[in-house]
């Protein structure tokens, strides 16, 4: 059964067909890249996919519910999380805030307890700080636990987004360029880092620039151009379609 | 941040214990209870505009009506003051609640505008269903009173408001460093970011829209009690403006901020009597020059220097 589906799905923006006609399914506990040109839809699939944008039309389903068209924040509760190209970070709060509130649907959010400051609460509370400085050690950034999320690099935040996103405890996990804006090292941690999240029973879907990053850790590529399926298979088969070598490299004369 | 919590809150303790050695007549006790009761209505307008960042300029509305349904509760129909004022509370929050859904769905100046819209409308209706609420001449109200005994003096005020202070603060410090406080605090930094993570985020604007009405409501009974008159004014835009900048002066995300500003806020026209004519000019320049020189506001700009200064 597969976790994602996703059925003739197309998003129009004033007459631009951003993603048109697209159908494809991730299987559960794999890694899933989407690749692409620049403007070939990556995102606004991902937009699509968790809720941010409606479709114009199409359907999607996890596990086999329709969620098209439900609310962003409950399809968190259905065990769906993702990260963002350009991060989407509470700079107002600590790193380690931050990933608290993506355990947010596993704590005790009733009022009365808040306000009273109720032992119950607290001690979930302090079971969830110490479950995200798991994570962030986890991916990698452990060592900013107490920072502001302000004072952070820009290599640290991508992976404490990451961490926020796991704290959610999702089936899957979307990751929006999470090599964007890396230096090879860094990027290849991250390639790491995915992997573990992967091993872990995670199903990883990724939208990457980074081509030596996809056709190593992927386990089916999913291209795209103008909004539609180009291609689809393993990274070799997807490596050696002559129609992602002309999108990417341009078309022989 | 646990620590942090008691040492905070045993200051303020201290600082209200001892404030009134300070004290030589009533006046001084009168200025303390008023900028007490700004002070509760901060710490609650302070988790809506500091925490959730979200602008309110009609908060004031919702300390009139808290006055408003006391005044009307207890004069007309005699019904307890504890009991109007927590009548008042649920009818207040209420509104908030029903109003909140369409109003936070707008952001920035969209959302000042539509709150600025409650407060006045608020006020209109004060001003002109005078055969209830007794129109511009206003309500009088009598002394608080629970099971026989009645608040009459300063002084007895100044204690029961100083604990009513202290309470505030901390129901206000307990939601913040809760899972609610956390989500109030996303929201705040990333919309989209809370959602992903399954903050429903409309549902803890209202939240919290409702609890720093609802605060508004219960000092606007007290306040009614306290001064025994109660005009439209007190629902008026300029109070809204004066609510907001204390908290914008004393430090947004700052409860102890929001204190402190409404203690120098309401304080300071006072010792400033020359002045009194010029009210709204010198808030006027105190908010731009918070703007501009301690964008951050004054508690926490000042603990930053001190750490800066400590290393």
């Amino acid at each position: 059964m597969s976790l994602l589906r996703v059925e003739k799905l197309s998003k129009e923006f004033g007459g631009v067909h951003a993603v048109e006609d697209l159908s494809f399914s991730v299987s559960r506990g794999t890694i899933h890249s989407i690749i692409g040109p620049n403007g070939a839809g990556k995102t606004t699939l991902f937009n699509l996919i968790t809720g941010i944008y409606q479709p114009t039309s199409g359907k999607v389903f996890l596990e086999d519910e329709e969620i098209t068209n439900r609310p962003v924040h409950a399809l968190a509760a259905k065990g769906m999380s993702r990260t963002f190209q350009n991060l989407q970070i509470f700079f107002n709060m600590t790193a380690l805030e931050n990933v608290m509130v993506g355990h947010h649907l596993h704590l005790d959010r009733r009022l009365l307890p808040a306000l009273l400051h109720m032992g119950t609460l607290v001690r979930r509370d302090r079971e969830c700080r110490d479950y995200c400085i798991e994570l962030m050690e986890f991916v990698g950034c452990g060592k900013y636990r107490n920072s502001d999320a302000a004072s952070m690099p820009y290599g640290a935040l991508k992976r404490l987004e990451i961490a926020r996103a796991l704290a959610s405890k999702p089936k899957l996990l979307l990751l929006d360029e999470p090599a964007a804006g890396l230096n090879a090292t860094e990027s290849r941690e991250i390639d790491e880092v995915i992997k573990k999240v992967a091993a872990q029973g995670v199903t990883v879907v990724l939208v990457e620039h980074d081509m030596k990053m996809v056709m190593g850790i992927s386990d089916h590529i999913l291209a795209l151009d103008y909004g539609r399926k180009l291609a689809e298979g393993t990274p070799a088969e997807v490596g050696s379609n002559p129609d992602v070598v002309a999108a990417y490299l341009g078309a022989a004369v | 941040m646990q620590r942090n919590r008691y040492i905070g809150l045993a200051v303020l303790a201290i600082v209200i214990a001892l404030l009134p050695l300070a004290f030589s007549n009533n006046y001084h006790y009168d200025i303390a209870i008023l900028a007490g009761f700004n002070a509760i209505v901060c710490v609650g307008l302070n988790l809506l505009v500091g925490y959730a960042g979200q602008i309110s300029l009609g908060h004031a509305g919702f300390f009139a009506l808290g006055a408003y349904a006391s005044g009307i509760l207890t004069t007309r129909y005699g019904v307890p003051p504890l009991l109007a004022l927590l009548s008042g509370a649920v009818f207040v929050g209420f509104l908030a609640f029903v109003l909140a859904r369409p109003i936070l769905r707008l952001k920035g100046h969209y959302l000042a505008m539509a709150t600025l819209g409650i407060g006045i409308i608020i006020s209109i209706v004060l001003n002109t269903e005078s055969w209830i609420t007794g129109g511009p001449d206003g309500l009088m109200t009598d002394a608080f009173s629970v099971a026989g005994v009645a608040l009459t003096t300063e002084k007895t005020w100044y204690w029961v408001v100083g604990g009513l202070l202290l309470f505030a603060v901390w129901l206000a410090l307990n939601i913040i460093d809760s899972p609610i406080g956390r989500a109030l605090r996303a929201l705040h930094g990333s919309e989209v970011g809370a959602q992903v993570v399954g903050v429903d985020t409309t549902q803890y604007k209202v939240l919290v829209f409702v609890i720093s009405a609802v605060f508004a409501s219960v000092v606007g009974s007290l306040f009614a009690h306290y001064v025994g008159l109660m005009t439209p004014t007190s629902a008026g835009f300029m109070k809204s403006v004066e609510l907001v900048a204390m908290v914008v002066f004393g430090g947004m995300a700052s409860t102890y901020g929001a204190v402190v500003g409404a203690a120098i806020l309401t304080s300071l026209p006072q010792f400033l009597a020359t002045l009194h004519d010029y009210e709204a000019v010198v808030l006027g320049a105190v908010l731009m020059g918070t703007m501009i020189f301690m964008p951050r506001g004054l508690l926490p700009t000042m603990v930053r220097l001190i750490r800066r200064w400590g290393q």
